[in-house]
């Protein structure tokens, strides 16, 4: 008898023994990966390099045409990738946990049409004032998440009543950039271009804008894990447990709609990666946000820099807007998860 | 311990609970009965502030629920109510040790009191060997128990239960009011819940409070409030009450509607 429970007991301990090695080996492996994906960005493009070319053009100071190539095109490309990529995927996993949805996507919040109508405003009623337009696009998005939230509001905030207002204002404002294009489609072609997302033509400037923002995003969103983790277990534990449940849903929202603001008004709009990336970090390490929204971050790295190198290599010389390589590749994804839901590895 | 005095309670426009007042002392089972939409289970969801009454207050100890943060009152009180959902993979172990929130601070993680805590409600509510196992794949009993045990963690000296025996067969249902009853005795911990079994409700209960059309009917010892005409007035049901030679106490048998014109058969 004594035995048995003994060794109930090492069963139990074994079990969260491997699931934490398992953890561990996702995580040494997703940077590995990540890594690996870095490397291969500074290496591809309209002209390729070797890894020793690059270790001797980061290292050496001689100004040579490659040199210039990789340190003011590809680094801060790169380095572009990996924030946006990082800041969108938490943003969703942030609203997911608001949501308690899995279609919650950082677009819910109105942020990503909001900008879009602003910048498409900028660029093709206002080409003059085209040096402001990250920071209109900024305004736009958050005016526009604004107006989604206080339509949610009603003595609190209600999840069906900010998908519903999302849909709503998305509709409105997704209107307004149709009736735009079509005013001005002689111009749309730069327009086009940034609807879907497009990281090329970007320095070391955009990097500068975007990195601070990140950072301070990013930390606030892993302030947020314990938060995220209690809003899964439902309103009513959430506030049995103590939490402030209206004022929770609300600073992980602004948070969430502050990441995707940054990242879209600096890149355009990059559908997907906020919706199916905390999806698939969830399925690696389950859905305990400490290790699931490192994780997302990773992994949206990741995705976009992979994205980002299809779109420049698959046509070259010619370059795709990196949102539609998402799109492309992440529908089917999509329709993937959506036939074998529920099934969680961990 | 808890005072809910004067309470009114409304959805939108519609009043369902008006008028009520109930002092609990310590250490009392105290069960709400009444028919479906009696407002039974929002005047517990009042006294455990998860929702807000148009008028009326619930006091704690003297102090005002509403008034005291949320975190305090998660020290003091704990309610279980009767739906849940969790993500799939989240495990027993996990779950309790969320409910050692309400002590921590945002920023911390668990101490060494708080593991202590939470293998102390497991070993309470008998599911330690079930720790590691995920909440949805244990079967509705023992979920109900890792519900409980969260509960516990956060060490309340009350604890409001809505309906806690729904969706659980007959040996779970029994087992889960012998495990409320040995918390109760063992611990102190003051019980307040709803209950549809009136004869769980006259076993287990120290107090018995019927309620009706969110109108206060009837409250004292389950002896006392169980009556026939109690039963025809609340239920529109006709009974036997008779006595349980082991227990001592009332049990009900119901044997039909009443209607005006008397018994239907």
């Amino acid at each position: 008898m004594e035995l048995k429970v003994l060794n109930k007991t090492i069963q139990v301990q074994k079990k969260s023994y491997n699931r934490t090695i398992k953890r561990i080996i996702i995580f040494v492996a997703s940077s590995v990966f990540l890594s690996f994906i870095i490397l291969l960005s500074l290496r591809f493009g309209s002209v390729r390099f070797s890894t020793s070319e690059i270790i001797n053009s980061i290292s050496n100071k001689q100004v040579s045409a490659g040199r210039n190539i990789i340190v003011n095109i590809r680094i801060p490309r790169t380095l572009l990738c990996i924030m946006v990529g990082a800041n969108l995927a938490v943003s969703g996993a942030l609203l997911q946990a608001v949501m308690r949805n899995p279609l919650a996507d950082p677009g819910l919040t109105g942020v990503s049409t909001g900008a879009g109508l602003a910048a498409v405003a900028i660029m093709l009623a206002f080409p003059s004032m085209a040096g402001f337009l990250p920071f209109v696009a900024f305004l736009g998005g958050a005016a526009a998440s604004i107006m989604v939230f206080t339509l949610a509001w009603k003595s609190g905030i209600d999840p069906i009543r900010i998908i519903l207002a999302g849909v709503a204002v998305n509709a409105i404002l997704g209107g307004g950039i149709s009736l735009l294009t079509v005013l001005y489609s002689d111009r749309i072609q730069g327009a086009l271009m940034w609807l879907n997302g497009s990281i090329s033509g970007k320095g070391w400037n955009n990097v500068s804008i975007l990195a601070p923002y990140s950072v301070v995003g990013l930390l606030s969103g892993l302030f947020c894990i314990k938060t995220a983790n209690i809003l899964q277990l439902g309103e009513d534990v959430a506030k049995n447990l103590g939490l402030n449940v209206n004022n929770s849903r609300l600073i992980l929202s602004i948070i969430a709609a502050f990441l995707a603001g940054i990242s879209v008004s600096t890149v355009g709009l990059i559908g997907f990666i906020g919706l199916i990336i905390p999806h698939i970090s969830r399925l690696l390490v389950g859905s305990d946000y400490r290790f699931m929204l490192p994780l997302s971050a990773i992994l949206g790295s990741m995705i976009l820099l992979f994205a980002d190198i299809l779109s420049r290599t698959l046509f070259s010389p010619v370059e795709l807007p990196v949102g539609i390589i998402m799109a492309i590749f992440g529908g089917p994804f999509f329709l993937y998860h959506l036939r074998k839901r529920g099934a969680y590895k961990i | 311990m808890i005072f809910a005095s004067n309470l009114k309670i409304a959805y939108e426009k519609k009043i369902v609970v008006d008028k009520f007042t109930l002092d609990i002392s310590k250490g009392e089972i105290i069960s709400l009965i009444g028919p479906n939409g009696s407002g039974k289970s929002s005047i517990l969801k009042v006294m455990s502030r998860l929702m807000k009454s148009l008028e009326g207050a619930v006091h704690i100890d003297g102090k005002d629920i509403h008034k005291l943060s949320s975190k305090d009152v998660a020290k003091q009180l704990s309610v279980l109510s009767q739906y849940h959902s969790t993500p799939p993979d989240f495990t027993v172990e996990e779950i309790v040790r969320y409910g050692r929130m309400p002590h921590q601070k945002w920023y911390e993680t668990s101490t060494k009191k708080d593991e202590e805590v939470v293998n102390w409600a497991l070993k309470q509510t008998r599911i330690y060997d079930l720790r590691e196992r995920s909440v949805n794949s244990l079967s509705g009993g023992e979920r109900q128990r890792a519900w409980i045990a969260m509960a516990l963690a956060q060490k309340p000296k009350v604890l409001l239960l809505d309906e806690p025996t729904t969706f659980l067969d007959i040996c779970h249902q029994i087992e889960i009011m012998e495990l409320i009853n040995r918390l109760n005795k063992e611990l102190n911990l003051t019980v307040v819940m709803v209950l549809h079994d009136l004869n769980h409700a006259i076993r287990y209960s120290s107090r018995i409070v019927v309620i009706k059309d969110g109108k206060f009917v009837a409250q004292g010892s389950p002896e006392k409030v169980l009556t026939k005409q109690l039963l025809r007035d609340v239920y529109n049901v006709e009974a036997e009450i008779s006595i349980d030679q082991r227990t001592g106490k009332p049990v009900i048998m119901p044997v039909g509607l009443c209607h005006e014109s008397g018994l239907e058969q």
